[in-house]
């Protein structure tokens, strides 16, 4: 592990989003304007601050999956991942670069996205804010973590995509967004409690509702931080220094 | 042999069921340039790539600079070229440079002296997306001439190229040589097999022969090097049962 590679990785995936502008203003904005459209179709503070935060979590989770499984896939496809794995670079110090890169993309889109649902669309956050973002930028490193992971997997940047709604999809089905979670059924309340993604947003729910930081809120911070490191080491496992 | 500085002893690799390289052996010598040779789809990538190491293979043994294949001191040491370009086109040339660079820890001014030994000069703040196909496969071997490699590894890195940027390129490849690196490249283009040292002819799976030109001339008595590969394949179905 090299952090000097890391970043040098970090850098040279940011200088590639640099020259496609439109690609970082989409990421930037979109979140936010579904904030916007959101609050509007709600039309009620009351329940736009119920669901507003989930989404905040949703919203770079799914970015970062879609990006990072078509941005790794071009990697393998382009025969540069096989150029570097010849290169005295780690595996490691490539996946912590991804994770410098898109993190800190996730934070801008984060910070945007909060900002305009706390000053312009009245969302109401009781706890700390910092601690919403923290939570936020979780989930977009576990997005980014599991489509990295699913790339290996998938042969066209047409598959990658359909591995949104096969990993994606039943999460945000699942994660209480829709249902309250304690109402489900067993089976769907076991795959729930499974499902990274139901941890972010009930930390999210308890942030926006208390002030006070308990052991849950804690716990649901350690599950997912722990779950996009786990998909970040099986992602490792997937780039090969040999293949046939 | 003391100066050899690749050594593939009884190579054998399987891809997709079938063995497309079945039990090649040869020696290359250092600071030399070898070529080898052969129509697309005989194996001369398969080789190379288990020369550098990311090719999984079935059988043999392949020591490059004194160490096995793939061992992680060697990364350093090997420069590759793949023959379809492995460079991010969303990059500018130097860009693209410089990040290859940071990794092999070369100096900066390394990215100025490829992009000059590749002649892409005028190209080398442009979109490697926007160059054209013989630009994009410079762009590619300058990659691989970063950090002054023992060893390079160049797959058909004169695909596509107008004749005077071949010849200048070949001159870099004897330059280089000439300063001590080992040099293996690749092609299907029989008149580049003039300007090696040393021959490497493969034909499915299997080397035919391991000659010098002027030897593989007079072995098969024909001036034409082309027609001396010809000469070599007829004996070869000759002597098959």
């Amino acid at each position: 592990m090299n952090p000097v590679l890391a970043f040098a990785t970090a850098r040279r995936i940011l200088t590639q989003l640099r020259h496609d502008p439109r690609t970082v203003v989409m990421l930037i904005i979109v979140p936010s304007l579904l904030m916007v459209l959101l609050r509007y179709v709600l039309n009620s503070p009351r329940l736009f601050s119920a669901t507003a935060p989930a989404l905040l979590g949703v919203f770079p989770f799914l970015i970062m999956f879609l990006i990072t499984s078509v941005t790794t896939l071009r990697e393998r496809t382009t025969a540069t991942l096989e150029r570097l794995m010849t290169l005295p670079i780690g595996r490691l110090d490539l996946l912590f670069g991804y994770a410098l890169a898109f993190g800190g993309l996730a934070v801008v889109q984060v910070a945007v996205a909060a900002g305009v649902s706390v000053t312009w669309l009245g969302l109401d956050v009781r706890g700390s804010l910092w601690l919403l973002m923290l939570i936020a930028v979780l989930d977009a490193l576990l997005g980014m973590a599991l489509g990295l992971f699913v790339s290996a997997f998938a042969r066209t940047e047409f598959q990658a995509i359909q591995f949104m709604p096969v990993f994606v999809l039943p999460q945000i089905l699942l994660c209480g967004l829709f249902v309250a979670r304690a109402s489900m059924g067993w089976v769907l309340h076991w795959l729930s409690n499974v499902m990274p993604l139901s941890y972010a947003v009930e930390a999210l729910g308890r942030v926006t509702t208390s002030s006070t930081v308990d052991i849950t809120l804690v716990r649901d911070l350690l599950v997912v931080a722990g779950c996009a490191l786990l998909a970040l080491v099986l992602g490792a496992a997937t780039l090969r220094r040999r293949t046939p | 042999m003391r100066n050899s500085a690749v050594s593939v002893d009884g190579l054998r690799v399987r891809r997709g069921g079938r063995e497309v390289v079945s039990g090649v052996s040869f020696e290359i010598a250092a600071g030399a340039v070898t070529g080898l040779l052969g129509p697309s789809g005989c194996g001369k990538t398969t080789v190379m790539r288990s020369i550098v190491g990311v090719q999984i293979v079935a059988g043999g043994r392949v020591t490059v600079l004194g160490e096995p294949a793939g061992s992680p001191a060697l990364r350093r040491k090997i420069g590759y070229a793949t023959q379809d370009p492995a460079v991010y086109s969303d990059l500018t040339v130097t860009e693209s440079l410089r990040y290859f660079a940071a990794i092999l820890r070369a100096p900066s001014s390394d990215v100025d002296r490829v992009i000059a030994s590749v002649g892409l000069e005028t190209e080398a703040h442009k979109l490697i997306g926007a160059l054209s196909g013989g630009e994009h496969s410079r762009a590619n071997l300058a990659i691989a001439l970063l950090g002054k490699p023992e060893l390079l590894v160049l797959d058909e890195p004169t695909v596509g190229l107008d004749p005077v940027l071949r010849d200048s390129l070949w001159g870099l490849f004897r330059s280089l040589a000439a300063a001590g690196t080992t040099l293996l490249v690749s092609s299907h283009v029989m008149d580049e097999a003039a300007r090696c040292d040393r021959l490497l002819l493969m034909r499915d799976g299997l080397l035919l022969t391991d000659d010098t030109p002027d030897g593989l001339r007079d072995r098969t008595g024909s001036a034409d090097l082309e027609q001396a590969f010809l000469h070599l394949i007829r004996e070869q179905e000759a002597a098959r049962p």
